[in-house]
């Protein structure tokens, strides 16, 4: 007994000297390049890190997240006219009183020392004011703003794109299995290549408009990716088109663990194809569905190479994201620690949307 | 004979659908064969999606004498295949000993794992750059010694994406299906851990390697942020950084850049249609992907 407890030990310990050595060159890769990455995107935000500075960083307390998200308002105020109307510059526009002496350095209004205009909001005619947004850092508020609409929109489009398409070729269609190439191919393409591809359909005299002209004579072609009305739409298209193809495969696999007995089951009850859809393949697919979800969210907040390959974040802040910020902050302008600032942010949200995945998984398992 | 119109719809969708991302994609191989004149002449109308007028391959010799070409794709293969190699040793390993063995952490390791699944690179992007840049380096040039900063050479392009926490949770969802006998049987035969991972594990885990092999090929053949970061030097630099070659003189090449963005796609068609089953599987099995 006691010499079979001895092996036994020393098997145990054979086991698990064995296993450190198998886990341990894995382990030492990711707490290098992924844990200490991840502590230097939580910490580097508090300090003045650059990239190729010489001199070690400083600990800076808030400042970078001071300027990052300091947010401020002021009304600005023109002067009346003798009748009662607001005083207007030769543009027709009211004329309000400069912003700028409100936000220099020796402004009186300490909170606004530094910041910019953000967004103008609520004009009183009566007493001829307006109130102005400033921000420390208005590019990134544009830019979490234009990430938010980027991923509003792509979410739902993509994923519901992408369940339409799974359905369609998952039906006996003669040639299905081409149809499934065929829309996969783009997603194996990198995303450099279908912008730059799409650069030149969106281009002034490119596919889209000479298209659009074939069909509608006295069409005034549109610079697509140069108008900020039109450039972050165009981007959304062709970030769809790339990237659908791989979300149909996951319904798919989805639709197949569906098992086939239950269709039989609502239709001996006499379900019509709505029936099916509604009380088979909609509940069935309730995991895929958060799985769809939760990485097309993640994908969409960490929009990036597109822009800088297309836009470079313009015209007029109106394409610039998250990501494409803290590399412009972080890389380019080496910044490092302001960078690492908006990169913490970025973790916030996909920890926020980790914590929503994790409660919505729970919800569906009881 | 009864028509089925849901039947005809569907075709009917499945075509559209078939225009609509195929079309751009044989706009860019039959551009890539036009002179840039006959390439915007076409741009419009059907011509465009077909191989007529001038033909030749005149831009991709022109792709060839504008950029080091065959160093680019030499550069990529290196890097990818490295990289892919070196993460089937890595995590394999590490998904073997979370699957079928027990050690003091594992729990942890387990949770460190799983929490990373989700993580995407841009996130970590800039903080890692400033790690590479800070981080010390042997380097050899008739003595050994230490410098600082892992930049502009191929290293910095393998090592942070050599360990995956995708693939050690694909390895480690395969070594779970297989039976635990295989493993009791060989201890009792004598063999040690090492040995069942070696002799038995992997030639067993077929699958598991094609489609690790895949996902990490695929992002590794794709990559630019990192590399538009990291290497300035020409000579590591890997395939898709050529591309910047072309913004000069932008909108006067349309022609090779077509020629350029079909020799950056056909071989992950090529290995996608090799290898299909893989694809799925990878995809079907994890779906995280940048």
């Amino acid at each position: 007994m006691q010499v079979k407890s001895k092996k036994q030990n020393a098997a145990k310990r054979a086991e698990n000297k064995t296993a450190r050595w198998l886990a341990a060159p894995g382990l030492i890769l990711i707490g290098i390049f992924t844990i200490i990455p991840i502590t230097l995107a939580l910490t580097l935000g508090f300090t003045n890190a650059q990239l190729l500075a010489p001199t070690n960083p400083d600990f800076t307390g808030l400042n970078n997240f001071k300027t990052l998200l300091g947010v401020s308002a002021v009304t600005l105020y023109a002067e009346k006219n003798p009748d009662g109307s607001c005083m207007k510059d030769e543009t027709g526009a009211v004329a309000y009183e400069p912003l700028r002496p409100l936000t220099r350095d020796d402004s009186p209004r300490k909170d606004l020392r530094g910041k910019s205009e953000f967004k103008r909001i609520f004009a009183n005619e009566k007493d001829c004011s307006i109130k102005v947004i400033v921000a420390g850092d208005p590019v990134f508020w544009r830019s979490l703003s234009n990430t938010f609409f980027f991923a509003l929109i792509v979410v739902p489009v993509q994923a519901g794109l992408a369940l339409i398409l799974a359905l369609l070729v998952n039906q006996r269609l003669k040639g299905r299995n081409f149809f499934r190439t065929v829309y996969f191919i783009p997603t194996l393409s990198s995303m450099v290549v279908i912008s730059m591809l799409w650069r030149f359909m969106y281009q002034q005299d490119g596919l889209i408009n000479k298209s659009i002209a074939n069909f509608m004579p006295g069409y005034a072609p549109i610079d697509w990716l140069g108008n900020p009305k039109t450039a972050m739409p165009a981007i959304i298209v062709l970030s769809i088109w790339q990237a659908v193809g791989y979300h149909m495969i996951i319904w798919l696999g989805g639709l197949q663990t569906i098992p086939a007995e239950l269709y039989e089951a609502v239709r001996m009850d006499g379900a019509n194809k709505w029936d099916e859809f509604r009380h088979v393949t909609v509940p069935g697919l309730r995991h895929t569905f958060v799985f769809i979800l939760i990485t097309i969210t993640i994908a969409a907040l960490g929009l990036f190479v597109q822009i800088n390959v297309l836009t470079q974040g313009g015209p007029l802040d109106s394409t610039s994201t998250l990501v494409f910020q803290s590399f412009t902050r972080g890389y380019q302008r080496q910044e490092i620690a302001y960078g690492s600032a908006i990169s913490f942010v970025f973790f916030i949200l996909v920890l926020v949307i980790a914590l929503i995945q994790r409660s919505m998984t729970k919800r569906l398992d009881t | 004979m009864k028509i089925n119109y849901g039947r005809l719809v569907s075709y009917f969708a499945a075509i559209l659908f078939t225009v609509i991302f195929a079309f751009p994609l044989i706009f860019m191989v039959m551009s890539s064969l036009k002179p840039d004149f006959n390439l915007l002449q076409d741009v419009g109308t059907m011509r465009s999606f077909l191989p007529v007028g001038p033909i030749s391959f005149d831009n991709y010799v022109g792709v060839y004498d504008r950029i080091p070409l065959l160093r680019f794709i030499f550069n990529s293969l290196l890097v990818s295949t490295i990289t892919v190699a070196l993460g089937l040793f890595v995590n394999s390993m590490l998904g073997f000993a979370l699957a079928r063995m027990e050690f003091r952490g594992k729990n942890f390791v387990f949770a460190v794992i799983i929490s990373t699944l989700i993580l995407p690179f841009e996130v970590l992007a800039i903080p890692l750059l400033y790690l590479m840049v800070k981080a010390p380096w042997i380097s050899f040039d008739g003595g050994f010694h230490i410098t600082q900063g892992i930049f502009n050479n191929y290293q910095v392009q393998i090592l942070p994406f050599i360990a995956n926490a995708v693939s050690v949770f694909l390895f480690m969802q395969y070594f779970k299906s297989l039976p635990k006998e295989l493993d009791e049987a060989a201890l009792v035969d004598g063999a040690s851990w090492f040995m069942i991972y070696r002799k038995i594990a992997m030639p067993l885990a077929g699958p598991a390697i094609g489609t690790v092999a895949v996902l990490t090929f695929l992002p590794m053949w794709n990559s630019y942020i990192w590399p538009v970061m990291t290497v300035q030097d020409e000579q590591f630099r890997p395939i898709m950084i050529g591309l910047q070659y072309f913004y000069v003189n932008f909108g006067t090449a349309w022609g090779q850049i077509m020629a350029y963005l079909t020799i950056l796609t056909i071989p992950v068609v090529i290995l996608f249609l090799s290898m299909q089953r893989f694809f799925v599987n990878s995809i079907a099995t994890t779906g995280i992907k940048g």
